[in-house]
C-alpha cells in the first residue's frame, strides 16, 4: 500500500476527529484531492479553489525572484559594490549570486513568517469551526511577502499577519467572504501602526536602517540612502532613475512592486488563464491616465507653481505614474481580487476606473502617504458591493422594462 | 475654489462616521437594507443642509461675543454663545418636525420604514455635530456653511450607502455566533475607516493650510471636548 493510501485510509479512519481539518490540509497539499471546492462566492467555473490560487501564485513567483536579485542589488549598489545596470534586462551587474543571496536570505524568512502564521491561523480556526481548511490564503501569504519592505522586523510582520487574517478575514466567515483584501489590510495595518517602518527614505533598502543606527554610533560607514522615485519626486526632487530602469524595475521600493515588466507578463498571464480581470486592470490604468493627464494639463496652464507642495508629482509624466510606485502591482494582483473587487462586468469598470483615478490622486495630493494605491484600492473594496448593487437594480429594471414592453 | 476645497473636506475628510465617528446609533441601526439607509441618508442630507445655514445665522447675529452689536452700542459686549447647544438643537427639532411631515405626505412607505429613525434624526449626534463643528471651525460665509451642511450630508449618505450594501452582501456569510449583527458590523466600520484614511491628511498638507488648521485646532480643543461630552450625552439619550 502506497503513502498516498495509507494518507486516505487514515483519514477514513478518524473522520470525528477534532484535529481532521488540519491533517486534511496537509494530505491535500501533497495529493490531489478526491473532490472538489464546494462553496465561495467568487466560484464561478469549474476549476477548484486551489487550481485558482496556484495560478495567481505562478503569476507572481517572477516578481518574486526578480525582487530578490533587487533586494541583494540595491543593497550592493549602495554600498558600491556593483555599478549601476542601466538600460538592459540582462545585465550582467544585476543577475548576479551575490546579489541573489542577500535578497534571497532577507525575503524568505518574510514568506515563512507569513504563510506560517497565516496557514497557523487558518488551521486553527478550521479546527474550531469544523470545516475544511481553505486555499484563501496561499496568495495572502504570497502577496504580503511582496508588498512589504525587505527590512520590516518579523514580529511586526506576524502581528499585521494575525489582524488581517482574523479581523479581516475570519470573523466574516473565511475565505470568500471578507469585504476587504486581506494582503492589503496587513499592509495598511502595519502601515499606521508602525510608520516608521513602513516610509521614508531608510527602509526600502536591505541594511540601511541598521546602517544608519550605526553611523549614528559613530561608526565610519557611508550612509546608504534608498528613497523611492516617489518620495523624491514628493519633495520636488529630480526622479534619479531613466525610465527603461522604471519599467524593468532595477529601482528601490517593495519586494514585488518595482518591475512593472514582470508585473505586466504576470497580468497577461492571469487574464490568458482567465482568473485576473482585464476589465479591472484595463479600466485602472485608464483612470490612473485620466488623473495624470488632468494634472499635467493643470501644470501646463500655470495653475500651480513650482513652489507648491504638489508641484513635484503632479509635473510627472503621466504615463511613467503608471511605471512608478505600486501601481502596477495593486492593479494586477491586488484590485482584481475575486472576493474584494466589483462582480458586475459594468461594476468592474467603474470600479477599476476610480482606483485608478484616486491612486494618483492621494497619490498626488495626500502628502501624508507616498503611495495611493493601497488605500485607493482598500476604499472601493468598501464601495463594491454598492456599485454591484445599482449595477444589479439597473438591471433589474432594464429587464422589467423590456418584459413591459414585451407583453403590453 | 473654496466652496469645491470645503465639499470635498466635509466629504471625504472629515467624514462624519469614518473621521468623527458621529451619528453611529441611527447608521448602525437603519443600515440593514440599502433602499432604507438611502431614504434615511437622503434625510439627513436635507437636514443637515438646512439646519446648518439656519445655525450659522443665529451663530453670527446672536449667540457669538459681539454678534448683537448690530441692535446698538450697548449690546456689542454680550456674550450668549452658552445657549448655543439649546438653539441648535431648537432649530434641529423643528427642521426634523418639517422633514418628518413631508416625507409622511410624499412618500409614505419610506416614512414606515425608517419608523422611529425618522424623529431620531432630531438628536442624531450627526445633525448637532454638523452646527457645532460650523461653529468651532469658525466658517466664514453663509454659502460656505450650506456646502459644508450639504457635503457632511454627503459624507454620511456615502457611508450608511456604504455598510447597508455591505451588510446585505454578508446576510449569508457564516459570521461566528457571537459577532452576527451589531458585532461585525462594528468591526466593518472600523475596517472601512481604513479605507478612508486615504484621505486623512490630504490637502492640509499644502503650504499655508497646515497652519491655518492647526490654529483652529488649538482655539477650539477646549470646545471640542465640551462638544464630545454633549455628544456622547446625546448617545446615551438615543440608546
Amino acid at each position: 500500500m502506497g503513502l498516498k493510501e495509507s494518507l486516505h485510509n487514515f483519514k477514513e479512519k478518524n473522520k470525528d476527529k477534532k484535529w481532521l481539518p488540519a491533517f486534511s490540509a496537509i494530505h491535500t497539499f501533497l495529493y490531489l484531492p478526491n473532490e472538489t471546492t464546494h462553496n465561495g462566492t467568487h466560484i464561478k467555473a469549474a476549476d477548484d479553489l486551489k487550481r485558482t490560487m496556484n495560478t495567481v501564485i505562478m503569476a507572481m513567483v517572477p516578481c518574486l525572484i526578480f525582487g530578490m536579485f533587487n533586494a541583494g542589488y540595491q543593497h550592493n549598489l549602495q554600498v558600491g559594490d556593483v555599478q549601476a545596470a542601466a538600460g538592459s534586462f540582462f545585465s550582467s551587474e544585476f543577475w548576479t549570486m551575490a546579489n541573489f543571496m542577500i535578497g534571497f536570505w532577507k525575503i524568505l524568512p518574510l514568506v515563512i513568517v507569513s504563510y506560517g502564521v497565516g496557514l497557523g491561523i487558518e488551521f486553527i480556526f478550521a479546527i474550531i469551526k469544523g470545516h475544511e481548511v481553505e486555499e484563501g490564503y496561499l496568495v495572502t501569504g504570497m502577496l504580503v511577502p511582496l508588498i512589504v519592505p525587505v527590512d520590516i522586523p518579523l514580529w511586526m510582520l506576524a502581528v499585521a499577519v494575525i489582524f488581517g487574517v482574523v479581523i479581516g478575514k475570519e470573523v466574516f466567515g473565511g475565505t470568500g467572504m471578507n469585504i476587504l483584501n486581506p494582503a492589503l489590510t496587513i499592509r495598511a495595518f502595519l502601515f499606521f501602526a508602525y510608520p516608521t517602518w513602513m516610509s521614508g527614505d531608510k527602509v526600502w533598502v536591505e541594511g540601511a536602517v541598521e546602517r544608519t543606527n550605526e553611523i549614528v554610533a559613530g561608526a565610519n560607514l557611508d550612509a546608504i540612502s534608498g528613497e523611492t522615485i516617489l518620495g523624491s519626486l514628493a519633495q520636488g526632487k529630480e526622479a534619479g532613475y531613466e525610465v527603461m530602469d522604471m519599467f524593468l524595475g532595477f529601482i528601490p521600493g517593495s519586494v514585488g512592486e518595482t518591475s512593472t515588466l514582470l508585473i505586466l507578463l504576470g497580468g497577461l498571464f492571469l487574464i490568458f488563464a482567465k482568473i485576473g480581470s482585464w476589465r479591472i486592470m484595463l479600466s485602472s490604468a485608464l483612470g490612473a491616465i485620466v488623473m495624470g493627464l488632468i494634472f499635467n494639463q493643470v501644470v501646463d496652464s500655470g495653475w500651480i507653481t513650482e513652489s507648491s507642495k504638489f508641484y513635484g508629482l503632479m509635473s510627472t509624466t503621466w504615463w511613467h505614474h503608471l511605471l512608478i510606485g505600486g501601481f502596477a502591482f495593486g492593479t494586477v494582483f491586488m484590485a482584481t481580487d475575486p472576493v474584494t473587487a466589483s462582480q458586475t462586468n459594468k461594476g468592474k469598470w467603474i470600479y477599476g476606473f476610480l482606483v485608478g483615478f484616486i491612486s494618483i490622486l492621494i497619490r498626488v495630493f495626500n502628502p501624508a502617504y507616498p503611495e495611493g494605491v493601497m488605500l485607493a484600492i482598500l476604499l472601493m473594496n468598501v464601495f463594491a458591493p454598492t456599485i454591484d448593487h445599482y449595477v444589479v437594480q439597473g438591471n433589474v429594471k432594464q429587464r422589467m422594462k423590456r418584459l413591459k414592453a414585451k407583453t403590453a | 475654489m473654496e466652496h469645491i476645497e470645503l465639499f470635498f473636506k466635509s466629504i471625504f475628510i472629515d467624514n462624519m462616521v469614518f473621521a468623527t465617528f458621529l451619528g453611529m446609533c441611527s447608521y448602525l441601526a437603519v443600515s440593514k437594507k440599502v433602499s432604507t439607509a438611502v431614504g434615511l441618508g437622503a434625510a439627513v442630507i436635507f437636514v443637515l443642509a438646512i439646519t446648518v445655514p439656519l445655525n450659522w445665522l443665529l451663530d453670527q447675529y446672536l449667540l457669538q461675543p459681539g454678534a448683537l452689536s448690530w441692535l446698538g452700542e450697548e449690546y456689542a459686549s454680550y456674550d450668549l454663545s452658552f445657549l448655543s447647544f439649546i438653539m441648535f438643537i431648537a432649530t434641529i427639532a423643528t427642521m426634523v418636525q418639517l422633514v418628518e411631515i413631508v416625507v409622511e405626505k410624499f412618500s409614505p412607505s419610506l416614512y414606515n420604514s425608517l419608523g422611529i429613525f425618522l424623529p431620531l434624526i432630531a438628536v442624531n449626534c450627526a445633525i448637532l455635530g454638523g452646527s457645532l463643528f460650523m461653529q468651532s471651525r469658525e466658517i466664514a460665509t453663509l454659502g460656505l456653511a450650506t456646502t459644508y451642511g450639504i457635503g457632511s450630508g454627503i459624507g454620511w449618505f456615502l457611508a450608511i450607502l456604504a455598510i447597508a450594501a455591505i451588510r446585505e452582501k454578508i446576510r449569508y456569510s457564516n459570521v461566528p455566533p457571537a459577532l452576527r449583527g451589531l458585532g461585525i458590523t462594528f468591526i466593518i466600520t472600523g475596517l472601512m475607516a481604513i479605507g478612508f484614511m486615504s484621505f486623512g491628511g490630504m490637502l492640509t498638507g499644502g503650504d499655508d493650510e497646515g497652519k491655518k488648521e492647526e490654529q483652529t485646532v488649538h482655539v477650539s480643543s477646549d470646545e471640542n471636548i465640551k462638544e464630545e461630552k454633549v455628544l456622547a450625552n446625546n448617545i446615551k439619550v438615543n440608546e
